[in-house]
């Protein structure tokens, strides 16, 4: 595609702007983008391994739920959001790409444009005490 | 729009493209005569929206006490929501997409036999992208504008005007050079003149314009031009 649809242009240039962890999916599920704050928790700087396509992926940050059991592909908020265009929410540990595991609530939004067109998944995300 | 339609004879069909419903639009719109000639029939193109029709969306200002007449008592006339993407007007193919600009706006293009018009009157393309003007995936309109043999562009502001008006959904003459340039278009109408600037403040602008142009001629966008695609 030569251009991302100007709901994601926007949405990317408020994200950049706003302290809060935020990624960004496209229609397909590739990552397409995360702000500075979602770097921090991440550790990775997005322009260090972005843009993303979704079959890369998968298991490039390992999660687990909050007590260490596998959390299924199909539970990640960003998931749901993204196969049943619905919102979804749920606490989770993941290992950053520095080495340190967090816990975190995620909050996971599609997105939908004017006449219905589906263009992604904004998620927020926001660490918590385990 | 009334100058226009005066000059519409011996057709039976005309369409209209609105990018948006700000007043300056559409305020021309009830004023273009076919519209009121059974005789020819009115196809008007504009964003669709999830809340209401375009016509019903016209309707609050093609209405008493705007204005004497209801749409639905004009008899030739029919209005379409657009949702971005692409249609068909006789033998031309329009693509239509949202652009950076205050509420659902969209911008067009029109190609036939080769050539594209590109239609972008209220554009503010600076705001949305990262890394403006040198990043085309996160540019609003490059899809639209990408290579078209003539590309009419907001050009509203000086960089210093604009610098007090970021968000007004406008162009500096810096950005729409730039975003000229990254489209790599051949020419360009300036458009969309600030209504303070005058007639000599304009001249001086597009002298300014031509000379910084890189790659395209800068033609200046003026009241009844006739442009050859
Ligand atoms: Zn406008
Ligand atoms: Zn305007």
């Amino acid at each position: 595609m030569a251009q991302q649809p100007l709901e994601l242009i926007l949405l990317r240039q408020l994200a950049s702007h706003l302290v809060i962890p935020m990624w960004m999916m496209d229609e397909q599920g590739n990552l397409i983008y995360y702000n500075e704050s979602a770097e921090g928790l991440l550790g990775v700087h997005f322009d260090d391994v972005g843009p993303i396509n979704s079959e890369q992926l998968v298991g490039k940050w390992q999660v687990t739920q909050m007590d260490g059991s596998p959390l299924p592909d199909y539970d990640f908020p960003v998931v749901v959001a993204l196969s049943k265009h619905k919102p979804a929410h749920r606490s989770l540990r993941f290992q950053g790409l520095d080495g340190v595991w967090r816990a975190v609530e995620v909050t996971a939004l599609p997105l939908e444009g004017q006449d219905g067109r589906f263009l992604g998944v904004l998620a927020t995300f926001w660490e918590v005490d385990d | 729009m009334r100058a226009l339609g005066a000059e519409v004879r011996d057709v039976e069909k005309v369409d209209v493209l609105i990018t948006h419903l700000h007043m300056d639009h559409i305020q021309g719109l009830p004023f273009f005569s076919p519209l009121h000639d059974p005789d020819i029939w009115v196809d008007v193109w504009g964003p669709v929206s999830s809340h209401q029709s375009l016509q019903e969306r016209l309707n609050r200002y093609l209405s008493p006490p705007l204005f004497p007449i209801r749409i639905r008592d004009l008899e030739s006339v029919a209005f379409h929501d657009v949702a971005p993407g692409e249609f068909h007007l006789d033998g031309i193919q329009v693509t239509a997409d949202l652009v950076s600009h205050p509420g659902p706006t969209l911008g067009f293009r029109l190609e036939e036999g080769g050539r594209a018009l590109t239609y972008l009157p209220d554009h503010e393309p600076a705001l949305g992208a990262h890394d403006f003007p040198n990043d085309s995936y996160w540019t609003s309109g490059y899809a639209l504008a990408r290579g078209a043999d003539v590309l009419i562009h907001d050009s509203q502001y000086t960089d210093e005007e604009y610098a007090e008006r970021l968000g007004w959904g406008h162009s500096s003459y810096t950005h729409v050079l730039g975003f000229a340039g990254l489209c790599e278009v051949d020419r360009l109408m300036t458009f969309h003149h600030d209504p303070g600037h005058t007639d000599e403040t304009l001249d001086e602008a597009h002298v300014r314009l031509q000379q910084a142009a890189r790659g395209f001629e800068v033609i200046p966008g003026t009241h009844g031009a006739v442009i050859e695609v």
